[in-house]
C-alpha cells in the first residue's frame, strides 16, 4: 500500500499543452504514471504531444478517462477556476503546482470544495515510489520502501530522499504539501493517512518557519502515533522575523511560527529534530535499528 | 500608507475622521488656514510606534501646522523592533482631532489552521495588540467567518458583547466590521486593521488609523494598487531581486560575510542554516529558482558580491530536474564572463549526473565538495 496515489490511480493533466505542464506530462508518463488525457479549452479534439487525448474541459476529460487525480499545472489567475472546474467535474484528488495565487482564491477554493482533496498550491506533488508519480519531482531519486515523507519545500525533500535512499531507507510515499500560507492539505492529513497505511513503519516530516502546522502535527503525534519511529527537521532556524523566505507561507509574525516553537512542540511529542538534513538518516536508524 | 487605507475605508462607508494628506508643511498649512478647528498632524510611513517616536503632533491653526509638519518630516522615523533601518517620511495626514473617549482595536487576517478569515476585537485600542496579548489576554475575542457564508451583522454584535467594548459602539460596530470585511474580500487583503477604533466623546466611532496589507500576488486584480504602489517606500531587497530577474521573495540581504546561492527556498533556507551550523555567518538568503542556467546563475552571482558583504560563495544546488552538468556548465560560463569582483566559490553539486557535473568544475579548476555540511564548513573557513 501507499497514500494517496497508487499504480492505479487514473490522471488527468490541466495545462497539458503549456510548456510546463507538457515537460512534466511526459516525465511522470516515464516513471509509469497513467496519466489518461489532458485538458487546454480550444485543444479539444487534438492530440497532445505525447500522444495523449486532449479535452475542452475536465468534464468531458473525466467523462471519457474515468480519471479521479488531476495534475494542475494552470497561471496563477485560472488556478482558482480550474480547481472548481475539477471539483465540479468530479475529480476528487486534485494536485496544484501552480506558484503565485492569490490567498483569497486559495480559502475560497478550500472552503468550498469538501470531499475534493487539494495538494499545495506551490508544491511539488507527491509520489509513491515505484507506483505513481504526480507533480513534479524527480522520480529517479526515489526508492520504494517503508519510509512516508511529508515537506513543505521542493528541492530539499529531494535532499532528503537522497540521503535516505543512499541509507538504505526506501519510501512509501512522500507529499510536497507546498509553501504557501493556505493549503489543501496539512501535515496532520497526511499523518491521518500515514496512520492507517500498512507499507509505511517510519516517518520524516520536513517542516520551516511560519504559521503552525508542524506544532498541531506534534500535537497529533503524540495522541495517535506515540509508537511510531518519527524524525523532524525545521528549515530557517536562523531566520529573522517578520520578513518572508522564499516561500509566501515561510514568515515568523510577531512571537508566531518560530524554529525555536515547532522544535519544541516536536520534542515534547518525543519526536527527534534533526538539526541538519544529513543526521536524519541516523536519527531513524536509531529510532528503527531493525530497518538497516 | 494610512491616507491610502482610508481612501479605501472612505469607499467601504467605514467612519474615518475629516483630513487632507500633504506632501508638504505648506500643503499642511494651507489646508489648515481653510479649514477652522484642531488638528492633528501624523507622519505617514509604513512602519508602527509612530505616537512613540514623536510623529503625531497637535495643531491648532496653519502656523502651527507648518511649524509641526516641518518638524515631524525633518527626521526619518528611528529603527524599532519592527524595522530595524527606520524609514523617511515623505508626507503627513492632517485630520481632524477627534474627542476621544474610547479607544478599541479591531483587525481582520487570515487564519492559516482553520482556513478562514479571523475577526479580532478588543477593548485595548491604540496600543501593540501583541502588547495587549501579554498584558491583557483574554481581552481579544476572535470569530472565525465561514467565507461560503460572508460576514452577517450577528458576527459584530457577538464581538462587541465578548469583547465587553464600550456600549456606545453597540451600534454602529455591526455595519464597520462588516465593512472592514467587506474591503479584505473584496481587494484580497491579507490584513486590515483598526487601531484604534475611536469612540469620541460624543457617541460618534471614528477609525483614527487604518493599516490594509495587500497580497503581492493579486495585485494584478487592482490595477490601482500598482500605482499606489510605486509611490510607497519600496524594499532595496525586493527592488534588487527584481533586478537580478529574481521573485520579491527570493533575495534577502544579511549581515554576514558567507554568500549563499541554493535552488529552491527550502533548501536555501538549510543552506543558511548549515552556515550557521559550521559557525560562521550568512550574507544572504537567495533562491535561485528552477533552471539554473548560466545566465541566472551570473545574475545571482553578481547580486550577492555587489551588495552584500559576501566574502565567499557557498553554492549549494541539488539537482533534480534540473541535470548537475547543466548547473556546473552555468556556473563557469557565469564565473568566466561576470565583471563583478570574484570571490572564492564553494560549490555542493549532489542529484541528477552529478559525477559529470563535479568533473566539469574539475577541467574549470573549481573544487566541488561532496555534502552540504563540508560545503558550508569550507566556506566558513574560507571567510574567516
Amino acid at each position: 500500500m501507499s497514500i494517496f496515489i497508487d499504480k492505479n490511480t487514473k490522471v488527468i493533466v490541466q495545462g497539458i499543452t503549456g510548456s510546463e505542464g507538457s515537460y512534466h506530462t511526459a516525465r511522470m508518463l516515464e516513471y509509469g504514471t497513467h496519466i489518461l488525457g489532458g485538458v487546454t479549452p480550444g485543444k479539444g479534439g487534438q492530440k497532445s504531444e505525447h500522444g495523449l487525448p486532449v479535452f475542452d474541459t475536465v468534464r468531458d476529460a473525466v467523462d471519457a478517462t474515468g480519471a479521479t487525480h488531476s495534475c494542475i499545472f494552470v497561471p496563477p489567475p485560472f488556478a482558482a477556476d480550474a480547481l472548481f472546474e475539477a471539483y465540479d467535474a468530479g475529480i476528487t484528488f486534485a494536485v496544484c503546482i501552480t506558484e503565485g495565487i492569490p490567498v483569497h482564491d486559495v480559502l475560497r477554493v478550500v472552503a468550498t470544495t469538501p470531499g475534493m482533496r487539494i495538494i499545495g498550491p506551490n508544491c511539488p506533488g507527491l509520489i509513491s515510489p515505484g507506483k505513481s508519480l504526480i507533480g513534479i519531482m524527480p522520480g529517479h531519486v526515489f526508492k520504494e520502501g517503508n519510509v512516508g515523507l511529508v515537506s513543505r519545500s521542493g528541492t530539499l525533500t529531494y535532499e532528503v530522499v537522497d540521503l535516505l535512499t543512499r541509507t538504505g531507507f526506501g519510501q512509501s510515499t512522500c507529499v510536497g504539501i507546498g509553501g504557501d500560507p493556505i493549503i489543501g492539505t496539512t501535515f496532520v492529513d497526511c499523518l491521518r493517512e500515514f496512520a492507517n497505511d500498512r507499507q509505511t513503519e517510519a516517518l520524516v516530516l520536513c517542516g520551516e518557519i511560519g504559521g503552525s502546522d508542524e506544532e498541531d502535527a506534534a500535537a497529533f503525534i503524540k495522541e495517535h502515533l506515540p509508537e511510531m519511529p518519527i524524525v523532524a527537521f525545521i528549515g530557517g532556524r536562523n531566520a529573522p522575523p517578520g520578513k518572508s523566505l522564499g516561500h509566501a507561507g515561510a514568515i515568523i509574525s510577531g512571537a508566531f511560527g518560530t524554529a525555536q516553537s515547532k522544535i519544541a512542540a516536536f520534542e515534547a511529542a518525543g519526536v527527534p529534530v534533526a538539526d541538519r538534513p544529513s543526521a536524519i538518516p541516523g536519527l531513524l536508524a536509531q529510532r528503527m535499528p531493525a530497518a538497516v | 500608507m494610512e491616507h491610502q487605507g482610508k481612501e479605501l475605508f472612505r469607499r467601504a462607508g467605514i467612519p474615518i475622521p475629516r483630513g487632507q494628506d500633504a506632501a508638504s508643511p505648506a500643503d499642511a498649512g494651507e489646508f489648515v488656514s481653510a479649514n477652522s478647528g484642531e488638528w492633528v498632524i501624523k507622519a505617514q510611513v509604513l512602519m508602527g510606534g509612530r505616537g512613540k517616536a514623536g510623529k503625531v503632533k497637535f495643531a491648532k491653526n496653519a502656523d502651527e501646522a507648518r511649524a509641526v509638519a516641518q518638524e515631524i518630516m525633518a527626521t526619518p522615523m528611528p529603527p524599532n523592533r519592527q524595522n530595524p533601518k527606520g524609514e523617511p517620511v515623505n508626507s503627513v495626514l492632517v485630520e481632524e482631532k477627534l474627542p476621544i473617549a474610547k479607544e478599541a482595536y479591531l483587525a481582520i487576517a487570515i487564519d492559516r489552521t482553520t482556513k478562514s478569515p479571523v475577526i479580532m476585537v478588543s477593548p485595548f485600542g491604540g496600543m501593540d495588540i501583541e502588547e495587549v496579548a501579554e498584558k491583557h489576554p483574554g481581552s481579544i475575542a476572535k470569530f472565525f467567518v465561514n467565507t461560503a457564508i460572508g460576514y452577517s451583522p450577528f458576527i459584530g454584535r457577538e464581538l462587541a458583547f465578548k469583547a465587553g467594548l464600550d456600549p456606545g459602539y453597540r451600534k454602529a460596530f455591526p455595519a464597520i466590521a462588516g465593512g472592514v470585511y467587506d474591503l479584505f474580500f473584496r481587494y484580497g487583503a491579507k490584513l486590515i486593521e483598526i487601531n484604534p477604533l475611536v469612540l469620541t466623546t460624543d457617541g460618534r466611532v471614528f477609525a483614527s488609523d487604518a493599516k490594509v496589507e495587500l497580497d503581492d500576488d493579486a495585485l494584478y486584480k487592482n490595477p490601482e494598487f500598482k500605482k499606489w504602489e510605486e509611490t510607497l517606500p519600496l524594499d532595496e531587497d525586493e527592488k534588487l531581486a527584481a533586478q537580478a530577474g529574481l521573485g520579491t521573495r527570493n533575495f534577502r540581504r544579511f549581515d554576514g560575510n558567507v554568500g549563499t546561492i541554493a535552488n529552491g527556498a527550502g533548501l536555501a533556507m538549510a543552506t543558511m542554516d548549515a552556515v550557521k551550523n559550521a559557525g560562521g555567518n550568512f550574507a544572504n538568503f537567495l533562491d535561485v529558482g528552477g533552471g539554473a542556467n548560466a545566465e541566472r546563475v551570473r545574475n545571482c552571482y553578481e547580486l550577492v558580491v555587489n551588495h552584500t558583504g559576501a566574502k565567499v560563495m557557498f553554492i549549494n544546488i541539488f539537482g533534480g530536474i534540473t541535470r548537475c552538468d547543466e548547473v556546473a556548465k552555468g556556473i563557469v560560463e557565469a564565473l568566466n564572463t561576470t565583471k563583478s569582483r570574484k570571490v572564492p566559490l564553494v560549490i555542493r553539486l549532489t542529484g541528477t549526473n552529478e559525477e559529470q557535473g563535479r568533473k566539469i568544475l574539475a577541467d574549470a579548476k573549481m573544487t566541488p565538495v561532496e555534502t552540504m555540511d563540508e560545503g558550508a564548513a569550507r566556506a566558513v573557513e574560507l571567510a574567516a
